[in-house]
């Protein structure tokens, strides 16, 4: 078993050393970057992300994809945002409301891959995202919505205890809690083994189609709960937001943690990694004032290399087993 | 000027611990239908690629008008005039049928752009010497499988091709298509085209062909005019007579009925198929491929939906409509794709021995590392899996040992009914012999087991009865012991003929 967890470690050092790396950089650039202010603020600004990186990654492992997460979390937002124009401020039915959403747009998601068999996800949770934009928009009037008159929905993303922010807790518990069922569960094992071969996992007897559903509806759940995170950090909703990047910075993430679109690879660790890796970038990027424009630039060059770091470690490994193989 | 068109001499080809072909030859004259005849295995494939330039022959020449030739690739063999229409067609379905028979060999006009008028006009005329009156505009795709196998006909016929391979051209045909086929073939000989016909269908081979070829276990065996052959000694031929003894069959005491199929169809693929199998018995599948074997074990597991058929186990009517109903009601299956279907190549040898049972691993939510742990010792070296760790990928593993992950993942079930699809494919005689022990101690244990396979004396060899299908029916049993139970008999039956002749 010790093997096992060594490799588990073995296989995060790359990324956990770019990110002491990048925290080193950062803070040799401006003494701010290490304050106890600012690191909180990473965790603060990591949270959304996290969340719909790790939706993200169930579907990754299965070589899926939902590119809807963040349409999702926004839509999420503006139905609640609606609500509470409409004068509906009862924390818990607006959480319910953005929770219900979220999830009944993964089981749509899911349903439409495996009971309409629709061919690779991209296609249909493209679609989705579309439709999502425009029905956050439809449900705003397209306007920004203030949360002011709703502040108990607003604690999960912006209460802090002894200064921690409570929605990093709230991601932390949620990763315990999935990584455990990745990693020890049936199901977990179950959605490994689908990303890695489908038809070898159905015809073991597994119902991969209410696998990989559980995978969509577990991502559009997260990408409820995510929303809820972003109107306590901003404060409004805004239909305008389902078409930023947000899609794209969970994959990020979770490449830079090791998944692979080929599927049957990946960890919550790993995923949890890349989003702080992103995080970080973003927040050091902002404390130097660095142009958008440029932070773009970098942010694909480190996806690029992460996943040439991967391919080349796949490569390296390969050819160790080959060479002992040999030698046998 | 040599009498042959094509000539293949003294012929070998080795594959990493197979000799595919050994001292083949194969000669084809100007003007005639040679039929190519020899079992699952025999070398067919091997010596069509040899002749094409996809395999390149450790020894051995070709010939071509007496001339001879080396064929480094595809293109070499096409420019010496030798085409292959193979049983997969490469029709792209949704060009049309101008631009599938143009393909690489288009018609520019003014300024390198295509002419399209000029090639319309040219496939219109060659469908057309083919007996097909078709739009060569429309999408090959909308066509039927007769027509999408002219257009092939009519990619040799453009580039002049002196012999015509043709792959089991019939074996995704109907009746009438086949006629028209038949008619297109003698209307290409008479034009002085050799073509070489692979078929499973003897009767076919009599109607069509003037010489017959047989090849067996990568050898030449024999050729002669039509007339000089008839059903027995073809299938003589084919078979030829050497029974190795590598089977350590044992006979285990047959006990109640524990499976029975009724008149299970799935149409188009097969049809009334009705069979029972016993506890403590080995149940032999045989036939040629495409016979149908394979689908009825997937229609019975599950993997394929059934049209109309009941399905009984120990006596009681099931409706399997999943692999996993299949696996509660006690029934494993061995696919015969054991990368492509048994196993996860990526996951660890001890992923994939509790693929098919994770339930039975796990106490209460969690999976019980624990018990997994020491199962998968208790697999390793009770099947002799040859891994470093319970924690290698299976990926890395040789195909015999992969093949006995595959029989401990069903082994760590409850099931009662083991269906093995080619259970030693592409495995080395060391490993053959462990899986026959292997299925040797499941009879034993009064497990039913169900076996697949091609090659007939493993079928002999190991079954204690022998199903025998053709075009997706039942052609014939035999039981050990009985005056049947022989290869020759079997082969009359996989191949259109009656078993207890």
């Amino acid at each position: 078993m010790s093997k096992v967890k060594n490799s588990g470690i073995g296989a995060y050092i790359g990324t956990i050393g770019a990110l002491v790396i990048l925290c080193v950089l950062w803070t040799v650039l401006n003494s701010n970057f290490i304050s106890p202010s600012n690191i909180m603020s990473v965790f603060k600004q990591t949270s959304f992300n996290a969340l719909l990186s790790i939706g993200m990654l169930f579907c990754l492992i299965t070589a899926g994809i939902d590119l809807s997460v963040g349409a999702n979390a926004t839509f999420c937002a503006c139905l609640m945002g609606m609500l509470v124009k409409g004068g509906t401020t009862n924390p818990v039915i607006l959480a319910i409301v953005a929770l219900v959403a979220g999830t009944a747009i993964g089981l749509i998601n899911g349903l439409l891959l495996t009971r309409l068999h629709l061919p690779h996800p991209f296609v249909s949770t493209l679609g989705m995202k579309n439709f999502l934009w425009g029905l956050a928009l439809i449900v705003t009037g397209s306007q920004m919505i203030s949360f002011t008159d709703a502040p108990g929905i607003m604690w999960l993303g912006n209460a802090t205890v002894g200064g921690f922010p409570v929605s990093f807790i709230f991601v932390l518990v949620i990763c315990v809690v999935l990584h455990i069922l990745l990693t020890r569960t049936a199901l977990g094992r179950s959605i490994y083994c689908a990303g890695g071969n489908m038809e070898a996992t159905r015809l073991s007897g597994i119902n991969s189609a209410n696998v990989l559903t559980f995978c969509y509806v577990l991502s559009g759940l997260l990408a409820g709960l995510a929303g809820i995170v972003s109107v306590g950090r901003s404060g409004t909703c805004n239909g305008a937001n389902a078409i930023q990047t947000y899609d794209t910075d969970a994959i990020a993430a979770c490449v830079i943690g090791g998944a692979s679109f080929m599927g049957g690879k990946g960890t919550i660790v790993g995923a949890m990694l890349g989003a702080l890796i992103i995080a970080v970038l973003r927040n050091g990027f902002a404390l130097l004032a660095v142009n958008s424009a440029v932070q773009n630039c970098v942010l694909g060059l480190v996806i690029i290399g992460a996943v040439l770091l991967d391919v080349m470690r796949e490569n390296m490994q390969a050819k160790a087993r080959r060479k002992q193989a040999a030698a046998q | 000027m040599s009498e042959y068109v094509v000539e293949l001499r003294g012929c070998t080809k080795t594959f990493p611990g197979v000799k595919a072909l050994d001292n083949m030859q194969l000669a084809v004259k100007p003007g005639e239908i040679l039929g190519l005849i020899g079992e699952n295995g025999a070398g067919k494939s091997t010596l069509i690629k040899i002749l094409t330039g996809v395999y390149h022959a450790d020894k051995g020449e070709i010939y071509v008008n007496g001339e001879k030739k080396s064929f480094k690739n595809p293109n070499d063999s096409a420019a010496a005039g030798i085409a292959c229409v193979y049983q997969e067609l490469n029709i792209e379905k949704l060009l049309s049928v101008t631009d599938n028979i143009f393909i690489n060999k288009w018609i520019k006009g003014a300024g390198k752009l295509l002419n399209y008028r000029e090639m319309h006009k040219k496939a219109k005329e060659i469908m057309a010497s083919l007996g097909q009156e078709v739009d060569p505009s429309k999408p090959a795709g909308n066509f039927g499988m007769g027509v999408q196998q002219m257009i092939e006909i009519a990619k040799a016929v453009l580039i002049d091709a002196k012999m015509i391979i043709m792959d089991e051209p019939t074996s995704s045909l109907g009746e009438k298509e086949v006629e028209q086929l038949m008619q297109t073939c003698r209307a290409l000989r008479d034009r002085g085209v050799g073509i070489v016909f692979v078929s499973h269908k003897l009767e076919e081979l009599f109607e069509l062909c003037d010489r017959v070829t047989v090849i067996r276990d990568g050898k030449y065996i024999d050729t002669r005019d039509i007339k000089d052959w008839d059903n027995d000694s073809l299938i003589a031929a084919m078979v030829g007579r050497t029974l190795d003894n590598m089977y350590p069959k044992v006979i285990a005491e047959r006990g109640e009925c524990v499976l029975k199929a009724e008149n299970v169809t799935e149409e188009g693929v097969i049809k009334d198929v009705s069979f029972e199998a016993y506890a403590g018995e080995v149940l032999g599948f045989a036939g040629l491929v495409g016979a149908g074997r394979t689908e009825t074990m997937r229609a019975i597991f599950g993997a394929d939906p059934i049209d109309s058929g009941k399905v009984y186990i120990h006596g009681k009517e099931v409706h399997i409509k999943s692999p996993a109903q299949a696996i509660k009601n006690g029934i494993a299956f061995l696919t015969e794709d054991r990368k492509g279907q048994g196993l996860v190549l990526a996951q660890s040898v001890r992923n994939n021995l509790i693929l098919s049972n994770m339930k039975g691993f796990s106490s209460g939510m969690f999976l019980d590392n624990k018990k997994i742990e020491s199962r998968a010792n208790e697999n390793i070296s009770a099947l002799k899996i040859k891994t470093p760790n319970a924690d290698e990928r299976v990926g890395q593993l040789s195909g015999g040992n992969q093949q006995k992950v595959v029989i401990g993942k069903w082994i760590n079930t409850d099931c009662d009914i083991f269906i093995f699809d080619e259970p030693t494919r592409g495995i080395d005689v060391g490993a053959k012999i462990e899986v026959y022990n292997i299925i040797n101690s499941l009879v034993k244990e009064g497990k039913c087991v169900i076996m697949v396979s091609s090659e007939l004396p493993e079928i002999l060899g190991m079954s204690d009865r022998v199903i025998v299908m053709r075009d997706g029916r039942i052609a014939g049993t035999t039981v050990r012991g009985s005056k049947s139970f022989n290869q020759e008999s079997i082969m009359r039956a996989a191949w259109g003929g009656n078993i207890d002749e």
